[in-house]
């Protein structure tokens, strides 16, 4: 639950470069250009794309309508009733999905080979003329109404709420992407229509791919699939936000026996040449898992927790550096206390050699595990779109994890965590 | 459980979904003089191996009074041996690029590594020292009792639907020790020492009683080199059989459970039904069980989701779930969560009522061959992934099942026909012994706000100045 609000992006790194995985980059006669590393082993193909502009253009009252509109993607199209369309999708095992980040509207088609032309028909249609007919609408808004309710119960969500709210203000970045119970039933089929045939757009489209297709192929499947929706979209008009600079602890009572901790402090951009010394520096602090100083101080030395992690944030308009966990009430303060004391220690005295030649060992050494299966590739390539980056990226990102210095990492740790910034949400009943 | 964040996967049916199929994972299998099972599953998607090893030893081995020592060792195995220090063997694994973890559940409990293919040595060295030469010792056993503690804290005791399912599951085995949480009772948990974990590190942590599945860019002739070398000198050990069980007395009446928490906000609905598995008696019905739940809440075109959610729009959501993979009989679950302004009572009613429709009808021969087509299909999409082949083996081999049963899934599945899916449907919707769970909100509360869902009840600056 707590990791929900923490998904670093978690360092793409490098390998050993192998023909089999260098990218090819294929343009369609309709000139839609995509990503693809070319597998035939297994008979399945997985798409990944995305449009700019994502849950962060909820008009205000009309919290959570992007989500909501992507409820309704793959419930009709066409000539295709809900049922039908449904019915076509499971039962040649096809996975479609348009789903709401903040940022961006992101799509992903995975189909056995002997599927794929349905499974692009039925995409292309879902993409070019969704229905949102008010059966499946009503059908839709009863669901996201008790998936709101369910989540009022939950912690994890409420601390995520308290922390957005705090590190975000007024900002869009700030709203549920749920929406409220209020501003879900304020939302209409008309309204989301209209968001979609804005948004979906060939001028902002990024597509990956991965499996068994070769390039002569995937061109004219690309058009078929995007070749029927409009040239252009409107500009995205968001502000960017920085996090506040004077931290503050807030206290969300809960009759719980065990209190969540959730805290954000300003992150970098990953566009910012510091990302990579900051991304080393968080792997030693708390994104390494079992080998992280958060891990070994809070769990492994005083039991105090199950799970404490940190991990970089980085969006379109804000980057953020959070750090969660969860301890019981009479340990809360011990552990936030614990939190920020690995804080300064880290920002005084930075990370030792040994630490840091870990973190880059880890970093370069792991790339082949986000390349097992084909939606992991296509969903690693279309990262690798979005975040700018060549397409001979994976071939040089050994060597700029290890030309980050010491010092770099010392610099950037001394930037970021000052625990005078910190936002801290605590959610349960914690005592002194 | 999972040794950190991750998904229960006691009696969760994911299984369904990644499972093998015809002839698609083609593993090379084969025993050691120790009587160390081993499975290997090439795969040269990526560069990459899996190595897993799975124990035939779970929550529901525990003796009374000592719940939760099976997840607990789990944890401890992780804290060093006589040639690795404590935490060390994950800081090896994470230098060299690698992930690992463990978990556990009723029947196994199992380790593992995904790692770049050529440090594969590596990490068997890594695992095989810890099969025997585990060290433990109250200082880092006595901490990591707490880190169980806290776990249970942050699953069990601040989730509501999580005690629900814990009360439901503890109401449907009197007698079977399903019924008691892995993870364990927190007041007996408190009480596990350090003793009882090395008895039960000797009494299980044997090749006898293990199975290494090695998954992933490698060869079987490899796999067996290494093998040999790193596990094969391990002393044997006595293999446990686990075949005296208490089982389940037949129980009459109708049994509930209702949980008001004043966290919930969303009410929701469990039936948890026993069911037969793989290796308990009524084993032929395993597989149209499989079938049946697939229909019944498989997704937005099964009988559930169509008739509760679409046509009567009573609820917003449903499944049905279905476990094959346990030593003795488990559970058939059915799951669902009202609309808003719906009576739990009339959900459960219509429930009931499409149940019985079911029961008297028959699914219909267009249902069947449907779902068994999605499900013989589904078996192609687990062999796109490295873990995948490695998950399924272990499973099969710690509950009952062997190689050749993992690799015939989706031919029995194909064979399944509408006579023993009837059957099947008989057996646990009308005779079976099952538990109905409700999860309410506050008595008295009828009308939900969320207009100010998460108003701090203080908020203070500057930093530190917690109330």
């Amino acid at each position: 639950m707590i990791r929900a609000i923490l998904f670093a992006l978690v360092a793409l790194v490098s390998l050993q470069a192998r023909a089999a995985t260098d990218p090819q980059r294929v343009v369609s006669p309709g000139g839609i250009e995509a990503w693809l590393i070319e597998d035939h082993k297994v008979p399945v193909l997985s798409l990944r794309w995305s449009f700019l502009g994502g849950w962060a253009l909820d008009p205000a009252g009309k919290e959570g309508l992007v989500e909501f509109a992507c409820t309704l993607m793959d419930e009709g199209a066409g000539d295709l009733d809900s049922q039908t369309f449904q019915k076509k999708l499971a039962d040649a095992n096809i996975a479609f999905g348009i789903s709401p980040e903040r940022d961006r509207l992101s799509g992903s088609l995975k189909v056995l080979t002997q599927s794929r032309d349905l499974g692009v028909e039925l995409a292309a249609l879902a993409l070019t003329k969704p229905r949102f007919d008010e059966d499946a609408v009503e059908r839709m808004r009863a669901a996201t109404l008790s998936n709101i309710q369910a989540e009022l119960a939950k912690p994890g969500w409420i601390a995520g709420r308290a922390l957005a709210e705090a590190i975000y203000g007024n900002h869009p970045y700030a709203h549920p992407q749920r929406g409220t119970l209020a501003s879900v039933k304020t939302i209409t089929g008309a309204d989301m229509k209209a968001f979609m045939s804005q948004r979906l757009a060939r001028d902002t489209l990024m597509v990956a791919v991965a499996g068994d297709i070769d390039a002569k192929t995937l061109g004219p499947l690309l058009d078929k699939l995007f070749g029927g929706l409009p040239a252009t979209s409107p500009k995205v008009d968001i502000a960017d936000v920085q996090l506040p600079t004077q931290g503050k602890t807030i206290v969300v009572e809960r009759p719980i026996p065990q209190t969540i901790v959730v805290s954000a402090t300003q992150g970098v951009r990953r566009s910012d040449p510091q990302w990579y010394a900051a991304s080393l520096m968080n792997y030693v602090l708390g994104g390494g898992s079992f080998n992280s100083r958060l891990m070994e101080e809070i769990r492994d030395k005083r039991g105090l927790t199950y799970g404490v992690s940190s991990g970089l944030a980085s969006y379109e308009h804000a980057a953020s550096l959070q750090a969660s966990g969860a301890t019981k009430n009479q340990t809360a303060q011990q552990f936030v206390d614990l939190l920020k004391e690995e804080f300064k220690k880290m920002a005084d005295r930075g990370v030792t050699q040994k630490e840091l030649d870990e973190a880059k060992a880890y970093q370069t050494g792991s790339l082949p595990l986000s390349m097992t299966s084909t939606d992991k590739i296509a969903a690693l390539l279309l990262q690798l779109r979005q975040d700018n980056l060549g397409i001979d990226y994976l071939k040089k990102r050994n060597a700029m994890i290890n030309a980050v210095t010491l010092a770099e990492v010392n610099a950037v740790a001394k930037k970021l965590l000052d625990p005078a910034k910190l936002t801290v949400v605590m959610v349960g009943k914690p005592t002194q | 459980m999972k040794r950190r964040f991750g998904a229960l996967l006691a009696g969760v049916s994911l299984f369904a979904a990644t499972a093998a199929s015809a002839k698609v994972f083609e593993p090379t299998s084969f025993t050691l003089k120790n009587g160390l099972r081993v499975v290997v599953v090439e795969n040269h998607l990526a560069p990459v191996v899996t190595q897993m090893v799975w124990y035939k030893c779970g929550a529901a081995d525990e003796a009374p009074g000592k719940s939760g020592i099976a997840h607990f060792l789990e944890h401890l195995m992780f804290k060093g041996t006589k040639t690795v220090p404590p935490g060390e063997l994950s800081k090896i694994v994470g230098r060299n690029g690698g992930t690992d973890n463990a978990f556990t559940a009723w029947d196994y409990t199992a380790y593992y590594q995904t790692i770049a293919a050529d440090r594969l040595e590596m990490v068997m060295k890594l695992e095989s020292d810890r099969m025997s030469n585990l060290v433990l010792t109250d200082p880092v056993v006595l901490p990591e009792r707490d880190v169980i503690v806290e776990e249970r804290r942050q699953r069990i005791d601040t989730n509501p639907q999580a005690q629900l399912a814990e009360a439901v599951n503890a109401e449907l085995f009197a007698n079977h020790h399903y019924g008691i949480p892995i993870i364990g009772w927190r007041q007996e948990m408190m009480q596990l020492t350090r003793q009882d974990a090395v008895d039960w590190y000797k009494k299980w942590y044997r090749p006898a009683n293990a199975v290494l599945v090695i998954a992933g860019d490698v060869t079987p002739a490899a796999v067996r080199t290494l093998a040999e070398k790193y596990y094969g000198n391990i002393p044997a050990g006595q293999p446990q059989l686990r075949n005296n069980r208490p089982q389940e007395p037949e129980l009459p009446g109708e049994r509930r459970v209702v949980l008001r928490d004043a966290q919930v906000r969303q009410p929701s609905l469990v039936r948890e039904i026993q069911a037969p598995s793989y290796a308990s008696d009524g084993k032929e019905h395993a597989y149209a069980l499989q079938v049946l739940a697939d229909l019944l809440g498989g997704g937005s075109t099964s009988r559930l989701y169509r008739s509760l959610v679409v046509e009567q729009k009573l609820a917003t959501a449903v499944s049905a779930d279905y476990t094959p993979e346990s030593l003795d009989r488990f559970a058939f679950a059915l799951s669902a969560q009202p609309a808003q302004g719906v009576a739990i009572d009339k959900l459960e009613a219509a429930l009931d009522a499409e149940l019985a429709k079911l029961v008297k009808e028959g699914a219909t021969a267009e249902e069947i061959s449907d779902s068994k087509k999605r499900l013989v299909d589904s078996a192609i999409l687990a062999r796109d992934g490295v873990t995948g082949g490695a998950y399924a083996f272990g499973l099969a081999l710690t509950t009952g099942q062997t190689v050749e049963d993992v690799e015939a899934w989706p031919d029995r599945i194909a064979k399944v026909e509408k006579p023993m899916v009837d059957a099947a449907t008989i057996l646990v919707l009308t005779k079976n012994a099952n538990v109905t769970g409700w999860l309410l909100p506050p008595e008295g509360l009828t009308a939900v706000s969320d207009s100010t869902p998460v108003a701090p009840s203080q908020s203070e600056g500057p930093a530190g100045a917690i109330r």
